[in-house]
């Protein structure tokens, strides 16, 4: 009797631990996916709107279009920004991930190192319309170089310099700078009573290694090596990081407040009257929504070293932004997958959910729309077109972001203490940053 | 006939015996076999992922192989060599973090203590609005933490933030420039303040629920004996709630040293080298930086650091007890 139930007791363990193991260890590769559940789907997308609610306002009859046209019933999850990384790390690793989602476009590389996402190979491209229906920078930025995407591009952004025209108008300045040079002298104009001339987002670290990045092209330097090593103390990087940082530091023409910003707050100062400019991506909606005018605001191409115009190179004044769209590998319903990525990906689509997103369609048909044509998109969609270029595509690219972010982010917290920054304290900051990296 | 007897009454005496042995064996495995159920969940939930944090400690786990971590390659001591090395930087900021988080432990630890005891003990005079001072002492306890310290951070937000606001606008401390709370050293601080206010409520509960069990007539007698109120607390209250306080502070320990939620959401996944406490310090290293081999040698660390703590202090005080009943 006695025996019978420990033999239970011992099998009901085992099968439990079978379980567990089974769920943590992930499954070997398979070709890409099976099609045992062809009527269903789990997307999980990105907070692209004001809230989720708002996303799932816009998204919901998308989703019931799609149902109605193919008869596959997509499960929508509309993840935020914060949990979305450590989402699909979770999935990844336990297997037990959606069908399709979302990642931001500079995570390409990462997650394309796990294995995980569904190669985007001619065949797969060819399910949805081809390649080429797709603007070449936004494809640079879905994987590593010389290996087939790890996704497709599904809302392109870019960087603009968005300004006060009323406050540009009272401090006498005509219009907006083009150089770093003439952004500092008119910086000082604008920054006095309590208004400030340029935000930040110090403490955000994203937003960080995107201007840093940008910094370190217009000084020719690389975050990373032809080898894929990492470059960060490199002295053009150095140079980099200071000239961004001393903007507070050394410039101040941004209030030592923005140090501890990442929540967008730099937007709502803006917004207030309390900033005269802000580099931002997309900033449309924010602005509106924190209760501005279309009118109040200017757009135009965040600046450029003395002496040139927005360009490739060193005149690089934008990263590729934007959000991608990934299949699961191990997704059970593989031909639908497809279908749906296609239908997002679709000019009809497209037009709709970049409208209301503010962002740019990365499917050339669907640019054509007479939507993207404001004066705000045009800039958007200029720089994305000459003068942006993708984050480094390493395996390494999201611990990066957080290792140089940081590092952004505590020379930012010396700056607003009054402490100097110095090349030597910027260059001490990005050696320490380069040797948290995994070997 | 008497011996018979007697020999008869000792032959039904061992049967019952034996009967009654038979009858306890059975009702032994009962509670066993009741507490199965949860013995197999423990295994689950707690035994079989340290099992694999302690695999995955010495494996070379990064965002290659976390789809299949059981393919990663072996690697042996090198995550540990990697900790431990505080000649190089990983091991450097590892050794930092865990000093910063001893200090602010103690402070925590002892701050929580303190205030729990005094508050406890002056309620326990009867007075007026006892009640409700009761429940509002009692409020950061049950609060959700995660609402609690977002509050706590828009608070300490440097231009419009409460903290800031009464410092410097309204006692016009510290001079017009408004200090920073999240940023720099005064981080340390301000995770300290919030860690506390969480925390000593707890300590109040239990403080409280302690003195309830010593009895009137000792605090009485020493009145009559002629014993101040200070030599009361001294003589009586502090002895008496000993053993609860041992618990006590062992509990708070092991939560203050590896809480998680207090930092994270005031800070963000990258505190400030101020405060950056050993719990977040990890999870950078593992799940922010993806290198997961180096994160789990790290945890297996830090279980064994308060394994240790743990065991010292329980042979230590249950010493104090074993010389206490002789």
């Amino acid at each position: 009797m006695r025996r019978t139930r420990a033999a239970a007791a011992v099998t009901v363990t085992a099968s439990l631990l079978a379980a567990a193991t089974a769920c943590g260890g992930g499954s070997a590769d398979s070709g890409g996916g099976s099609n045992t559940a062809p009527k269903e789907l789990t997307y999980w997308a990105s907070n692209q709107g004001p809230d989720i609610a708002a996303d799932q306002a816009t998204l919901g009859p998308e989703l019931k279009k799609f149902e109605q046209q193919t008869g596959i019933k997509v499960k929508l999850e509309v993840v935020p920004w914060s949990d979305l990384l450590n989402r699909i790390l979770a999935a990844t690793a336990s297997g037990q991930g959606p069908d399709v989602l979302n990642i931001g476009n500079t995570w390409s590389s990462s997650l394309q190192a796990t294995g995980a996402l569904l190669p985007w190979d001619a065949k797969n491209f060819d399910a949805i319309g081809g390649k080429d229906r797709f603007v070449a920078s936004a494809i640079g930025s879905a994987g590593a170089t010389g290996k087939d995407p790890a996704a497709v591009p599904l809302y392109s952004m870019s960087y603009a310099l968005y300004y006060n025209k009323k406050m540009f108008q009272d401090a006498g300045v005509e219009k907006p700078p083009a150089t770093w040079d003439e952004m500092v002298t008119i910086g000082r104009k604008l920054s006095k009573d309590g208004k400030w001339a340029l935000g930040a987002e110090g403490s955000n670290l994203s937003n960080n290694i995107h201007q840093a990045f940008v910094f370190s092209k217009q000084h020719g330097a690389e975050f990373f090596d032809g080898a894929g090593k990492p470059t960060f103390d490199s002295p053009g990087n150095v140079d980099a990081v200071k000239q961004y940082v001393d903007l507070m530091a050394k410039d101040k023409i941004v209030a030592p407040g923005n140090a501890e910003y990442d929540k967008n707050q730099s937007l709502q100062d803006f917004a207030n009257g309390k900033t005269a400019m802000v580099l931002w991506q997309s900033a449309a909606t924010s602005f509106k929504a924190n209760g501005m005018k279309e009118g109040d605001w200017g757009v135009a191409p965040v600046p450029v070293p003395a002496g040139g115009a927005p360009g490739a190179g060193k005149n690089t004044n934008s990263m590729v932004a934007g959000i991608n769209m990934a299949v699961f590998k191990n997704t059970d319903n593989i031909d639908g997958a497809l279908k749906f990525v296609k239908f997002m990906t679709g000019d009809e689509e497209q037009k709709i959910l970049n409208k209301t997103y503010g962002s740019i369609p990365p499917v050339k048909a669907a640019q054509t729309d007479g939507a993207f044509a404001t004066d705000d998109l045009t800039v958007l969609r200029n720089t994305l077109g000459t003068s942006a270029a993708p984050l480094p595509q390493v395996p390494e690219e999201s611990q990066f972001e957080t290792a140089v972010g940081t590092a952004v982010k505590e020379l930012f917290a010396e700056a607003a203490a009054g402490n100097p920054v110095t090349t030597e304290s910027v260059k001490a900051k990005l050696t320490k940053a380069q040797q948290q990296m995994s070997k | 006939m008497t011996s018979v007897t007697t020999e008869g009454a000792g032959r039904l005496r061992r049967t019952a015996t034996r009967v009654r042995g038979t009858g306890r064996v059975r009702r032994g495995a009962l509670p066993y076999l009741l507490l199965l159920p949860a013995l197999l969940l423990e295994l689950l939930i707690h035994l079989v992922p340290m099992v694999m944090g302690i695999l995955m400690s010495f494996r070379e786990l990064t965002q290659f192989f976390i789809r299949d971590w059981s393919r990663a390659p072996w690697t042996g001591f090198d995550n540990y060599d990697l900790a431990v090395d505080v000649n190089r930087p990983v091991g450097e900021a590892l050794l930092g973090s865990f000093l910063t988080t001893c200090l602010f432990t103690l402070l925590s630890v002892a701050l929580c203590w303190f205030l729990g005891t005094a508050a406890a003990v002056f309620m326990q005079e009867n007075f007026r609005g006892r009640g409700v001072l009761r429940a509002l002492f009692l409020v950061p306890y049950a609060l959700p933490v995660y609402a609690a310290v977002i509050t706590w951070a828009f608070m300490f937000q440097r231009d419009n933030g409460l903290v800031n606001h009464v410092i410097h606008d309204q006692l016009g401390l510290g001079g017009a420039e408004h200090t920073f709370w999240l940023l720099g050293d005064n981080s340390f601080w301000a995770l300290l303040i919030v860690s506390v206010w969480k925390g000593w409520p707890f300590a109040f509960l239990i403080v409280m629920a302690a003195l309830q069990n010593i009895p009137k007539e000792l605090y009485e007698a020493a009145a009559l004996d002629g014993a101040g109120i200070w030599q009361q607390i001294r003589r009586i209250t502090l002895p008496s709630v000993g053993a609860v306080n041992q618990v006590l502070i062992l509990v708070l320990f092991l939560w203050t040293f590896n809480d998680f939620n207090t930092p994270f959401v005031l800070f963000g996944k990258s505190a400030p080298e101020a405060a950056d406490l050993i719990s977040i310090h990890i999870y950078q290293s593992s799940f922010v930086t993806w290198n997961f081999g180096t994160g789990s040698a790290m945890s297996v660390l830090l279980l064994l650091f308060l394994l240790l703590v743990t065991a010292v202090y329980l042979f230590l005080t249950s010493r104090g007890r074993r010389d206490a009943d002789a």
